[in-house]
């Protein structure tokens, strides 16, 4: 059967990396921070999550290493991009770059490898188990056996929607977006609350990567965001950084990467399924768009 | 001093004490050496040609990323254009049955037009749905190599071989050598195009209307510039150079579509860098872009003689461009075009 467990089971941890890396592109979005590191921000955090659990066995010590990773990322772009005014794209273009390189570089700097590491020191991160549920047919594969960052992605939803609409620093941070000299006027400094948005996004893309290396997989392979921050971007793009709208949007993105793995299964050659997500994001955002007054376009 | 000097000065000061301190002991002297000697020197000067070969594909990219930008158009899907030229091309040196000088000339102008078309795609998207060619051109990259992946390793796969790459093109067909180098003549196509490139940015009608418009958009419309056609044009002619580079690639080098090879080096990415690294002045590009050819062989040098990884030459890149994004930024923000 098509739509079997297995299937079911396979959607949330696809939809997670790139869910926590749309939350994050949401904040830089409202902050008026136009980052298109996501992709470099999740390869340097699934490295440093290997990283973190193969020299302690704890994989929650490796999620802690991608956080402090995801956050310094983000210091270095808001250096670059906030602090010293550089151009956003450029400073993604190169913090992109970058990403790479250093990855590939401390790969075979501490493990002494090229391309790929994996190791069985490398434990997986704790997966929550709902008893009774999981038998429950079609949602329990979906609800149960997850790991945590599974459900901290869908926390993290309500709670930066919370923060966003209630809180001081939420309304700060879509102030600091919308107007930053009048912000400036009433005594906070934008550039402060900007830095904050970037690094919180820095962290939500990193603990993006770790899901990708410590709970899909148990492994580091060179390029293993593999495109996924593009997809978070588009997918905050095409939501205007609604985080309701990003849920099922980011669910609906991995419901298809899911499909393409069934279909790689039933024997389509491996590059055709990949290539899916893509495809689908440009013809969802040409849809999206088509009516929209260019809010991104010139 | 004004401000812009002093911008420029102080990363000069660091890089020259830095030389100095890199100079001063001996395991930082044998690093130099190794990395000059993997840029400029090897048996027979080999390492010179083969930093020549990177310095053509660099160029011809930097080349079609700066008349994107030039129009204030941020197409980053280079890399794309590049991939599906090369794999255009060695699919007519493979299968055209034809005279070799034939073969050659179908695979130029296949490549080319392959390239073109991809960008032009890209433009067909932003000009017809809204969606920026930041991010249109950017996501056409993934299919891309993702097309030219799955060619070679099912369809057009040389079965004799383990690797996932094309049947070796038409020997006679492929781009001949300067005698007793390795060195191909798809440098002087490439040289020749970025002659032409940085010409007619400067003298011609179409130059300057692409300038123009890359300087201020609405100046142009209200110039009567033909706007549309200019904006279809510039992306054609930079799809075109980028499916050239990607002819160039597989005609010279390697003789064959190997998959990974246009992508594993970020030649695109490179590229980009180059052109901002040149603040989008078309006459500095060539300078830039070899300066990042000769980084990634020195670096590749270095790896080969004291052992530090060759990533460093993209890491030492990235710096650059994170350093740079100041200054080339004001270029590209007056350029009007942001990309949103």
């Amino acid at each position: 059967m098509f739509f079997d467990a297995a299937l079911i089971e396979s959607i949330p941890r696809l939809f997670t990396p790139v869910l926590l890396a749309a939350i994050g592109s949401a904040l830089c979005d409202r902050a008026n921070v136009f980052n298109i590191a996501l992709e470099g921000m999740m390869l340097i955090g699934a490295f440093a999550a290997v990283v973190g659990t193969f020299y302690t066995g704890n994989a929650l010590a490796g999620l802690g290493l991608a956080i402090v990773s995801g956050a310094l990322s983000g210091l270095v772009f808001a250096y670059f991009g906030v602090t010293r005014g550089g151009d956003h794209i450029i400073v993604s273009i190169g913090f992109n770059v970058l990403a790479i390189g250093l990855t590939a570089f401390l790969l075979g700097r501490i493990f002494g490898v090229s391309g790929q590491f994996d190791d069985p020191a490398i434990v997986q991160l704790p997966r929550i188990h709902l008893g009774p549920v999981a038998d429950i047919p079609l949602i329990g594969p979906f609800v149960s056996g997850q790991s945590i960052l599974v459900w901290l992605a869908i926390f993290l939803v309500v709670a930066v929607t919370w923060l966003l609409k209630n809180h001081k620093y939420g309304l700060r941070l879509r102030a600091a977006g919308q107007n930053a000299a009048a912000m400036r006027t009433v005594g906070v400094s934008p550039e402060r609350v900007k830095t904050a948005a970037v690094i919180a996004c820095g962290v939500l893309c990193a603990m993006g990567g770790a899901q990708l290396s410590i709970s899909n997989v148990t492994l580091f392979t060179e390029g293993m965001s593999a495109g996924r921050g593009w997809i978070a971007l588009v997918i905050m793009m095409m939501c205007s950084a609604r985080l309701p709208w990003i849920l099922p949007t980011a669910i609906l993105f991995g419901l298809v990467d899911a499909f393409g793995f069934r279909m790689q299964g039933l024997g389509l050659p491996q590059q055709l399924t990949e290539s899916m997500p893509y495809v689908l994001a440009i013809v969802v955002l040409m849809l999206v768009f088509r009516k929209r007054t260019a809010r991104y376009a010139r | 001093m004004n401000a812009s000097l002093r911008v420029l000065l102080v990363p000069l000061a660091l890089v020259a004490a830095g030389l100095l301190a890199l100079l001063a002991f001996d395991a930082t002297r044998a690093a130099v050496a190794a990395f000059l000697d993997g840029a400029f020197g090897g048996r027979n000067n080999f390492n010179l040609y083969s930093t020549l070969g990177r310095f053509s594909i660099l160029l011809g990219l930097a080349m079609s990323v700066l008349v994107s930008f030039r129009a204030g158009l941020l197409n980053i899907g280079a890399e794309g254009q590049l991939v599906l030229g090369g794999l255009t091309a060695a699919l007519v040196g493979v299968y055209l049955p034809a005279p070799p000088l034939v073969v050659a000339l179908a695979a130029l102008l296949a490549a080319m037009a392959v390239g073109a078309g991809w960008a032009v795609l890209a433009g067909l998207i932003e000009r017809g749905a809204n969606v920026p060619l930041l991010i249109g051109s950017l996501l056409l990259n993934y299919p891309a190599s993702y097309i030219a992946s799955y060619a070679v390793s099912h369809p057009f796969r040389d079965v004799n071989s383990g690797a996932t790459q094309s049947f070796r093109i038409m020997g006679e067909a492929s781009l001949p050598r300067f005698t007793g180098t390795i060195l191909d003549y798809g440098i002087l196509l490439i040289g020749g195009t970025a002659l032409l490139v940085i010409l007619l940015e400067r003298t011609s009608v179409f130059g300057y209307r692409v300038r123009m418009q890359g300087y201020s958009y609405p100046f142009a419309r209200a110039s009567g510039y033909p706007t549309h056609k200019l904006y279809y044009r510039t992306l054609m002619i930079s799809g075109a150079i980028a499916g050239m580079t990607g002819f160039v690639a597989v005609f010279g080098m390697n003789q064959r579509y190997i998959d990974g090879m246009l992508t594993a080096p970020l030649y695109a990415w490179t590229g980009i860098a180059a052109v901002l690294m040149a603040a989008i002045i078309p006459w500095a590009t060539p300078l830039t872009a070899f300066f990042f050819a000769a980084l990634a062989t020195g670096a590749i040098g270095m790896e080969r003689s004291v052992g530090i990884p060759r990533e460093v030459g993209q890491i030492i890149q990235a710096v650059i461009v994170l350093y740079l994004s100041g200054v080339a930024g004001k270029m590209l923000s007056n350029l009007g075009g942001k990309g949103r």
